[in-house]
């Protein structure tokens, strides 16, 4: 396979390398063996992995889309060796008996002697004597020529994706809008679900950096309560915290960078989608909500064993499983986040008082008489008498 | 067919009757109550509005049954934008089984019906109550369309004054609190409109209805006869 957007060459080396490492990671989630072929062209090896993704034809339309989207025009062959896909995929995928045979970068010299012979194709330079071949146009050429019709083997290193993940786009012209963030942000969140995919693995959370000119960067960090892989719901979520927070400065460039990666099994979360549970749909509904209002605002209880009443309850994680706590004592439904000032007169007293003295250990003691009482209204409120005088603590509702 | 049979079809709309939707209802768990709901519960997707008086009256009692019902069934409810803090041991004890309830907080006006609207298209929550203030008719229709995308049940507390104002609600209770008990206004609902008031036993923590004043001493004389609330 051939990236014909690296091809032209206008990348320096550093961008272009970044860019190759790029595209296999993306492409580690069709094979675990992918190989580097640097300046511009990466090999993989998708015997195992045909049947799985629709065969050759849904293969290629697959890797076609998918690298489009990370933003590389690419051109695809398939070959029984490594060498032959690779000169396939430099010659425009025609057969590889007629490809030109300048697609095996032979030198200059070698070149213009095989054209001085009436040699144009690879079919061509293949019926030549090999005596001939190695003679006048070296040893590679001939080396080359075998690995590529497998007549010898061709060990390769494959490519080892990176443990996290960190990924950086230059913006073509500074964007200043939301939207244009989200649109560029498109991109790395697909190399981000390839990188994730290749690794069985999901996260629960990711960073996106927005560069500025002059302003130190950006940092918007997304949460999720359930491990995932998905673009499209990491597009979602990133979405609702982009669209609350108006940019600072222009962005220049935008970064995405993850790690704490968690094992999630499932090869196509296309083919579960239909049986997923409620539940996690559920916890979709709560990271949504979560990402738009704040990782505190959406919250589960708890009863917790303690005297206080404004330590006898406990904001949890939603959906997690709360202790069971038998409660006895009438409690009310309301409790007002700071105890109101009374005065006297305001409440007749119905019942009490319940004495609830706590806290001498950690410096918060309090000692206070609770009654539930009757206000003029004939609403009922949880009252407390303390050393400086009558408070309201809850409501009767 | 005999007419019982066309009866029981809902297929003739009977004079007199609450008219049932069809949709399915959570039951309130009050009998008086939902004799008088159409379909004999609270409506699910659709919008029903709740104008309490004032607080401290046993409003939120009218709605725990059916929550305990929801979350002993492992049903998901959520509560949005509570004035107070929902205070846990109280709603432990009122059979609400925890594990199953969301609060979310959303103090602003467009973030608590944003949340709303989500909530109600997830499809995933079976009640979801609400507190919104300054909610103006458009906010309401919006609402009110996402509801049909919930398969619960969806309370809007709203304070007392919204009553003359006009609203897409199905069903629209007032609540006001009397002699210690709970009374309940049917102002709007599905086929008849007109309905007696209904005196409703909520569970309050104190039987007594005599009250004394403010000093420890009367105190003494006020035993407690209290039941969890």
């Amino acid at each position: 396979m051939r990236s014909q957007a690296l091809a032209r060459g206008h990348a320096p080396p550093e961008a272009e390398r970044e860019a190759l490492a790029a595209a296999a990671t993306w492409l580690a989630q069709f094979t675990p063996r992918v190989t580097l072929e640097p300046p511009e062209a990466l090999a993989a090896e998708v015997q195992g992995s045909l049947r799985l993704f629709g065969g050759l034809g849904g293969l290629k339309a697959r890797l076609k889309r998918g690298l489009a989207e990370l933003g590389f025009g690419a051109s695809i062959a398939f070959a029984s060796t490594a060498r032959a896909a690779l000169w396939r995929a430099a010659g425009g995928g025609a057969a590889l008996d007629a490809l030109p045979i300048e697609v095996t970068r032979a030198g200059d010299d070698a070149l213009a002697l095989l054209h001085g012979l009436g040699i144009r194709t690879v079919g061509e330079l293949a019926r030549l004597p090999r005596d001939g071949i190695a003679l006048r146009f070296g040893r590679a050429l001939l080396d080359d020529l075998d690995r590529a019709l497998g007549r010898i083997p061709e060990p390769r290193a494959y490519f080892v994706p990176p443990a996290r993940f960190a990924a950086r786009l230059e913006l073509p012209a500074p964007v200043s809008e939301a939207e244009g963030v989200l649109f560029a942000a498109r991109r790395l969140l697909a190399q981000f679900e390839g990188f994730l995919a290749a690794r069985q693995a999901g996260v629960r959370g990711f960073t996106l950096a927005m560069e500025h000119e002059r302003a130190s960067p950006t940092r918007i960090e997304v949460n999720l309560s359930l491990p995932s892989r998905q673009a499209s719901h990491f597009l979602a979520l990133l979405r609702e915290k982009l669209q609350r927070m108006p940019l600072a400065a222009p962005a220049e460039a935008i970064g995405l960078e993850a790690d704490a990666l968690e094992p999630l099994p499932g090869a196509s979360a296309a083919l579960f989608r239909d049986a997923r549970s409620a539940g996690e749909d559920w916890m979709r509904l709560v990271e949504r909500l979560a990402a738009r209002l704040g990782n505190g605002a959406v919250h589960g209880l708890a009863v917790h064993s303690e005297h206080r009443p404004e330590r006898a309850w406990r904001s949890i994680e939603p959906g997690a499983s709360p202790t069971q706590i038998e409660v006895r004592e009438p409690r009310p439904l309301w409790l007002l986040e700071t105890p109101r000032r009374l005065a006297e007169g305001e409440f007749a007293l119905l019942a009490g008082p319940e004495r609830i003295e706590s806290g001498w250990w950690d410096g918060e003691d309090a000692r206070r008489d609770y009654y539930i009482a009757r206000g003029g209204d004939g609403s009922l409120a949880w009252i407390y008498r303390a050393a400086d005088g009558w408070y309201q603590h809850g409501i009767f509702s | 067919m005999a007419l019982e049979e066309l009866l029981q079809q809902h297929s003739v709309w009977r004079g007199g009757a609450p008219a049932a939707s069809g949709k399915p209802v959570v039951p309130s768990g009050f009998a008086s109550l939902d004799a008088e709901l159409p379909g004999g519960g609270w409506p699910s997707s659709a919008l029903t509005e709740i104008l309490a008086a004032r607080e401290g009256m046993g409003e939120l009692q009218v709605v725990l049954p059916a929550l305990a019902r929801l979350t002993a069934e492992g049903k998901r409810i959520a509560w949005l934008a509570p004035p107070h803090i929902p205070y846990a041991p109280a709603l432990a004890a009122a059979g609400i089984r925890l594990e199953f309830l969301t609060v979310v907080r959303a103090p602003g006006r467009r973030d608590a019906l944003w949340a709303a609207e989500q909530v109600l298209r997830a499809g995933t929550c079976h009640a979801l109550l609400a507190w919104l203030s300054r909610v103006r008719y458009i906010d309401l229709r919006r609402l009110a369309v996402a509801a049909e995308s919930s398969p619960g049940f969806t309370v809007l507390f709203r304070p007392p004054a919204a009553a003359g104002e006009a609203s897409p609600a199905v069903l629209r209770l007032s609540l006001e609190g009397r002699d210690g008990h709970l009374e309940a206004k049917i102002l709007k609902r599905r086929g008849v409109p007109l309905a007696p008031a209904l005196t409703l036993s909520v569970r309050r923590p104190v039987h007594a209805v005599g009250g004394t004043s403010l000093s420890p001493v009367a105190v003494a004389g006020a035993r407690a006869r209290a039941c969890a609330a």
